[in-house]
């Protein structure tokens, strides 16, 4: 991956937006702060009703905050109309002009700039060519499927090169297939064309798989800003770890600590290494996550044991489903081979063993 | 080889139409309520009027030959008939004046409705119907209250000071105008709250995300898309306007004549029934052309270059 410059693209500066009046108030944002810095591959991950998307509406200008600054490279564009903004936004939808062609569609930002007839063409045909479109540049946008109207959204917003681009869940309508092969030509896209792209989605597998960083949001909030790494294995709060990807929670004593890292016992007694939220230092009774891929079921004894209560196979691998000792519910997850049978019966008395460097304390 | 679906839908299509009998009622209604009457003023325009209205079984062209040219009573010389050329001229005229106004001040009042929230919006479309409940010819005598010299209007015109004596508006054309706007804005109104209200404004703010302005978004995405509305908004109020016939009637005071009234007259104190069925095919033919000229000229002018 090629060096970012570190400078800020966007950058959010406590930015509220409340929608309606009196008593039917709702804030849709609180106080958001946050940075996207030239260059990047931001994600906005949430779930539906999270914020992002007004978030993402803030940005584009299509809604303005109630409070706060955006800056686009230093200057405030929070009171600008988005026809002021160089910034451009592919819909959920796509929202493609029905009654102009795939060229039409394409070339209507730079000719709303007043560009000259000759640069609008060839930049259409640059564009066509990018995502791989130049066969139907002048079909009607009714008569092409929906991957390829995914193509054309992408292409007119791309071909005013705007110093951002927005992508509102741009993938949510396609099929799986077809959502796979996006992602990477979306990702191939954003390298060819160096835009800083901000991208919103509630897919959290999406968003480890394109992302520079992610943000992840929750009612109106930023919980936590990191890279796909940062986010999977270090979640800071409860609802990034449920979010994104499977988790055990398990409830612990902190024994020693000692700087970013804490010596944590579990409720069978045993210790495990876990890490400590940056600049936190816990006490007493904490929670830590253990995803279950960092956990192996071993016959006998380990850091925990338990029943075995279920075992899920599917293709990659096996979700085994153990009730611990202490009431709580654990999932190990183990790959796969051809020959093994996974070997676990429902009902057997079985141990637990947590990976080192695995175990994650949460804030809360 | 034809696939399975083609067949049975082949085969569907048998079945409809050996089913022609069901379909007697329809074309009944067609011959009798259309096509018929039709077929009976093209007939009557080439026979001669009776002397009580009503006609004589003769065959003659004189009714469509004075429906464009009159013979002078002096010497027998045929010359262009001016009042009815002036009266085509006076329909047409206030026909099309009216289109473009209901147009004008309809398409904002469309987007109004179309943009408020649901409740709100059925709330303004009743009121838009309401005039509906009232006769005709009662709102007509209703706008004569307004515009009349001694109405509300110039009333306050005075006593405002901004003119000192009342301005003539009733029974010139501007009166029937002000009456037909009244009268068919709500025809204007309705096809073009459907257009809108089926718009995806997610495309007008695709529009201004790509750098349009307000205008521009109103002239290269909304105008395009709400199209079908402007169409049958304006065949909607064209039509009636140019065979209105109450509203010159009471407005323009029977001097200002429109074709309705024209038509009316030959069936009525006219006694000259062909010459009342030939104008009125006149008007049925202007009324084609205008629709077939609007349609491939207006209404479609982008598929003409692509």
């Amino acid at each position: 991956m090629p060096d970012k410059p570190d400078r800020n693209a966007i950058e959010v500066r406590s930015v509220s937006k409340i929608f309606g009046t009196g008593d039917s108030q709702v804030a849709a944002l609180d106080d958001v702060s946050v940075s996207i810095r030239e260059n990047e591959f931001f994600t906005l991950l949430g779930p539906s009703g999270c914020g992002k998307t007004t978030l993402l509406r803030l940005i584009a200008g299509f809604d303005f905050p109630t409070d706060g600054q955006i800056l686009l490279y230093g200057d405030d564009i929070a009171p600008l109309p988005p026809f002021k903004r160089p910034v451009n936004t592919v819909f959920q939808s796509y929202a493609l002009f029905p009654h102009m062609t795939v060229a039409g569609n394409i070339g209507f930002g730079l000719e709303m700039l007043g560009k000259p007839k000759g640069e609008i063409s060839a930049r259409v045909d640059q564009m066509l060519k990018l995502v791989k479109m130049e066969a139907l540049r002048d079909r009607k946008t009714s008569q092409i499927s929906g991957g390829q109207q995914q193509r054309v959204a992408l292409a007119r917003a791309l071909a005013p090169q705007p110093k951002v681009l927005l992508l509102d869940e741009p993938l949510s309508a396609l099929d799986y297939k077809l959502r796979k092969e996006m992602q990477i030509e979306l990702k191939r896209l954003q390298h060819e064309t160096g835009i800083t792209f901000i991208f919103v989605t509630h897919d959290q597998e999406e968003a480890l798989t394109m992302s520079d960083r992610i943000a992840v949001m929750s009612s109106g909030k930023i919980l936590q800003v990191g890279s796909p790494r940062d986010i999977y294995d270090r979640p800071a709060e409860r609802f990034v770890a449920d979010f994104i990807g499977e988790t055990n929670f398990l409830t612990a004593k902190i024994a020693s600590l000692d700087g970013g890292k804490a010596s944590v016992t579990l409720s069978s007694g045993k210790n495990v290494a876990a890490s400590v939220p940056e600049g936190r230092t816990p006490s007493g009774t904490v929670t830590i996550v253990v995803r279950p891929e960092h956990a192996r079921v071993a016959k006998g004894d380990g850091h925990l044991v338990g029943t075995v209560e279920n075992v899920v196979y599917f293709g990659t691998d096996t979700n085994i489903h153990v009730r611990l000792d202490d009431g709580t519910a654990f999932v190990a997850r183990q790959q796969n081979t051809r020959s093994g049978s996974g070997g676990h019966e429902v009902g057997e008395r079985v141990g637990i063993v947590v990976d080192d460097e695995a175990a994650q304390v949460l804030k809360d | 080889m034809a696939s399975a679906a083609e067949i049975a839908e082949q085969a569907g299509r048998q079945d409809v139409r050996n089913r022609w009998l069901l379909t007697t009622p329809a074309l009944a209604i067609i011959f009798l309520a259309s096509i018929g009457p039709l077929f009976v003023v093209v007939l009557y325009s080439f026979l001669t009027p009776g002397p009580y209205g009503d006609v004589k079984w003769e065959f003659s062209t004189d009714a469509w030959v004075s429906v464009f040219l009159q013979r002078d009573i002096f010497d027998d010389t045929l010359g262009i008939a001016d009042a009815h050329l002036s009266i085509f001229l006076r329909s047409v005229r206030l026909s099309f004046a009216t289109t473009v106004l209901t147009l004008i001040f309809g398409f904002p009042t469309a987007y109004f409705i179309a943009t408020r929230s649901e409740k709100t919006q059925a709330l303004w479309l009743f009121l838009i119907t309401i005039p509906f409940w009232t006769n005709l010819l009662i709102r007509t005598f209703a706008v004569q209250e307004v515009i009349r010299n001694e109405g509300l209007l110039n009333s306050f015109l005075v006593w405002s000071g901004l003119t000192s004596a009342p301005v003539q508006i009733l029974y010139s054309d501007w009166a029937i105008a002000i009456g037909m706007i009244y009268v068919y804005l709500p025809l204007m109104v309705l096809p073009l709250y459907a257009s809108m209200e089926k718009l995806d404004f997610r495309l007008v703010e695709a529009g201004y995300d790509l750098y349009a302005t307000r205008f521009r978004v109103l002239r290269r995405i909304i105008i395009p898309l709400v199209k079908p509305g402007i169409i049958a908004g304006s065949i909607l109020v064209f039509i009636p306007s140019l065979g209105a016939y109450v509203t010159p009637r009471v407005l323009g005071g029977g001097k200002q004549m429109m074709l309705g009234n024209l038509i009316e007259l030959q069936f009525g104190a006219g006694r000259n029934w062909p010459l009342g069925a030939a104008l009125a095919l006149t008007l049925t033919v202007i009324v084609t052309v205008a629709l077939l000229y609007y349609v491939r000229y207006v209404a479609e002018p982008e598929r003409r270059h692509g």
